[in-house]
């Protein structure tokens, strides 16, 4: 009891010296001067409150964690026990699965409001850069911090394309997505013979790097005021604004002979949004069924063993690397033909931050859990919208207690395996 | 001929200003992560602590009518360095301590979070717009011709005299005490050093612990160099910081301090000769070279891969 009370003022104390100079004494100029006003009475209630707060949960430690410890702790239920039917029963419950799935997300739109519409694209453009960062951080374990660098290339190389050769969407999109690969080419040829945590800040480097260069070339990029006026994508050379804003092209409206209406053209972006994630998900899919795929995964659960069995494992590293670099540049394609405006102000460290969060959130290397991630980490913060000056509070808080709570992410990936039945 | 010698040296020192404080932020990474291998993501914020408590500190003082400069820069630090190791201390309990011994992602992904739990903390607390203090410590000695005028200013001579201490203080402390020499073992091997009886546990608190009190004593000698302060610098200056630890040599205290220097020259002289946009592309580019010609940093030790 005694080392209890010990650690309880202390830790009170801490909590003092942690909350009161800065939550109690604000900072506030006064004309060259620099003033101290003191909170309201409010705040000095709230700091004191937590710390008597923190020294009781401190003094009654023992006895309170006996009791939560009665209180399971909250987990996810298994998902439906797939894994308990056979094989082929399995692959087919899961097709129809994903066919309902898509059947709904490509119904959903025209039932629900614009507002929803949007932030469903957003939610996907997430999705993409997710799987996309997956392939780097999650199947072939390789941490990179600048993943946000790529998606700036995807989306600059659009809009300079189509400021300056007048490049269509269409034609943009894998030209985008090759560019950033090929920067992921570039930056990955030197650094990926690293080891892990000197490859997380060079890349972080990189990132920085990039939004640098673009808020500095001015007479390129436009600098800090971006790039504004990038044309909406087409569907077949039809535009889906009001008037036709380039020579050749058509009106949706006009061809179907419908009166006009701003939401088709959110919905027409949301589904494009949801064709390319499910090109994204389909390919990577696929990968990770190639030998390829196979060896990312080999590769970050033993390197040592990879190269002993003859892999190669900077060509390795390098293909997951431009892969994964290559979905944030159609990503970034995609973002910006939907903004019709970017600025380096978009492709800031938070943004690889909350990406990364996505992936380890979701369950490192599982497809379905990037997607469930993707889709709480933008909407729980656009439905905490009352607390927009807390929401970014909110987040790092979030991310610290996930970590604790379930540091394997919602969903983790099951790989086939093979394992020892236990002997009874 | 005179003057570009003059504008070279004076070039020297501003980046040898600015280095010694990146050195003593970069200690607090090199520390942290020779020990339990993490990189403390949300150390750049307590440097951010440090600049607005010994603020807090000043401005307070001031009202209080105390202008003697020795005493207010004496109060700034002390009360800076206690805050900033409370949150060191603090930081290391609630966001890494229970995640020891996991993949080493998820204590990189939860000190995110912490940084920008720290940040937006900041934010709510003090706002997010700059606070300027008004200079504390004006004049400098200046030689040089009519043309051109070298200075050194007398708070870049209390920088280099207070970097100094600090950095003799931390490796005798390292050299000398018992709880440097605890540090030295468990950097060395941590499974080991607890066999031996060693309390790990207070080991890595007390990294933390110096690592935020230097990062404050940066964070104090940064804020009134500048004379300004946000919620966002403390991101900028991790970065640099953690490229000077990498620079060095990651968990090697000499490396920390002389990549910490490197760096602060280089985008000094790349400010004054080239373009002071580019001076973070260049440091970055510095360290990608670096990594490539000797991957384990200036002073680092050879990794030897066991199998």
């Amino acid at each position: 009891m005694k080392k209890n009370l010990n650690h309880a003022l202390f830790t009170a104390l801490i909590t003092f010296i942690v909350s009161f100079p800065l939550l109690g004494l604000n900072l506030v100029p006064s004309g060259t001067f620099l003033t101290i006003d003191p909170a309201d009475a409010g705040q000095f209630v709230y700091i004191f409150g937590a710390v008597i707060l923190v020294f009781v949960f401190q003094l009654f430690r023992d006895q309170i964690m006996a009791t939560l410890g009665h209180i399971p702790r909250p987990t996810l239920p298994e998902t439906m026990h797939l894994s308990n039917l056979p094989q082929e029963k399995r692959s087919r419950f899961e097709n129809w699965f994903t066919l309902t799935i898509v059947a709904f997300a490509l119904v959903w739109p025209f039932l629900v409001s614009r507002g929803s519409i949007d932030l469903a694209t957003l939610v996907l453009i997430y999705v993409m850069l997710g799987l996309g960062l997956n392939i780097v951080v999650g199947l072939a374990g390789l941490l990179d911090l600048g993943y946000v660098a790529f998606y700036a290339v995807g989306a600059y190389s659009y809009a300079l394309l189509s400021e300056y050769l007048g490049m269509s969407f269409w034609l943009a999109l894998p030209i985008g997505g090759l560019m950033a690969a090929l920067f992921g080419f570039i930056l990955g040829f030197p650094v990926l013979r690293l080891r892990g945590d000197y490859l997380a800040i060079v890349t972080l480097g990189f990132g920085e790097i990039i939004r640098i260069l673009l808020n500095n070339l001015t007479e390129l990029t436009g600098g800090p005021n971006g790039i504004g006026g990038i044309p909406k994508p087409t569907l077949f050379g039809m535009e889906f604004g009001r008037r036709v804003k380039e020579e050749g092209n058509t009106l949706f409206h006009d061809v179907f002979g419908i009166a006009y209406d701003s939401s088709y053209k959110v919905i027409f972006l949301y589904i494009l949004a949801l064709l390319l994630v499910l090109f994204t998900i389909f390919v990577i899919r696929r990968l990770v069924r190639m030998p390829v795929g196979r060896a990312w995964e080999a590769l970050r659960e033993d390197e040592i063993a990879c190269r002993s069995l003859g892999l190669n494992r900077t060509a390795i590293k390098l293909s997951a690397f431009t892969i994964g670099a290559a979905f944030a540049g159609f990503a970034g394609c995609f973002f910006a033909a939907r903004q019709g405006f970017i600025s380096p102000e978009s492709f800031t460290f938070i943004e690889s931050a909350i990406i990364l969060a996505i992936v380890v959130l979701g369950g490192m290397g599982s497809q379905m859990g990037v997607i469930l991630a993707a889709i709480a980490m933008t909407v729980l913060p656009e439905l905490a919208r009352e607390f927009q000056e807390y929401r970014m509070l909110m987040f790092g808080l979030m991310m610290v207690l996930m970590m604790i709570w379930r540091p394997q992410g919602l969903l983790p990936a099951k790989r086939p395996h093979l394992e020892l039945s236990d002997v009874k | 001929m005179l003057e570009a010698l003059l504008y070279f040296v004076q070039q020297m020192l501003n980046g040898l200003t600015i280095g010694s404080t990146y050195a003593l932020i970069a200690i607090g990474y090199t520390m942290v992560y020779g020990i339990i291998g993490m990189i403390n993501f949300a150390h750049g914020e307590i440097y951010m602590i440090g600049t607005y408590i010994s603020f807090v500190v000043i401005a307070g003082l001031t009202m209080l009518g105390i202008e003697y400069i020795p005493i207010l820069l004496l109060c700034a630090l002390v009360v800076a360095m206690i805050v900033s190791s409370s949150f060191g201390w603090a930081i290391e309990r609630t966001a890494y301590r229970p995640l020891r011994g996991a993949n080493r992602l998820i204590p990189l992904i939860s000190a995110i979070g912490m940084s920008i739990f720290l940040q937006n903390y900041v934010v709510l607390a003090q706002g997010a717009r700059d606070v300027a203090i008004p200079p504390l410590i004006t004049g400098g000695w200046s030689f040089g011709t009519s043309n051109f005028e070298m200075t050194l200013s007398y708070m870049q001579a209390i920088i280099f005299i207070v970097t100094f201490i600090c950095m003799y203080a931390l490796s005798q402390f390292i050299a000398k005490s018992r709880m440097g020499r605890a540090c030295r073992a468990v950097a060395e091997d941590l499974k080991m050093a607890s066999l031996l009886g060693i309390n790990t546990n207070r080991v890595i608190s007390a990294t933390f612990v110096i690592g935020a009190a230097l990062a404050a004593v940066a964070g104090l000698l940064l804020g009134l160099y500048y004379g300004v302060a946000n919620p966002h610098i403390g991101f900028i200056a991790g970065l640099k910081a953690f490229t000077a630890a990498v620079l060095g040599g990651i968990g090697s205290i000499p490396g920390a301090m002389l990549g910490g220097l490197i760096l602060g020259v280089t985008e000094s002289f790349t400010a004054g000769y080239f373009s002071s946009e580019y001076k973070d592309v260049v440091s970055f580019s510095l360290l990608v070279l670096i990594l490539l010609f000797k991957p384990t940093g200036l002073l680092g030790k050879p990794d030897v891969e066991k199998i």
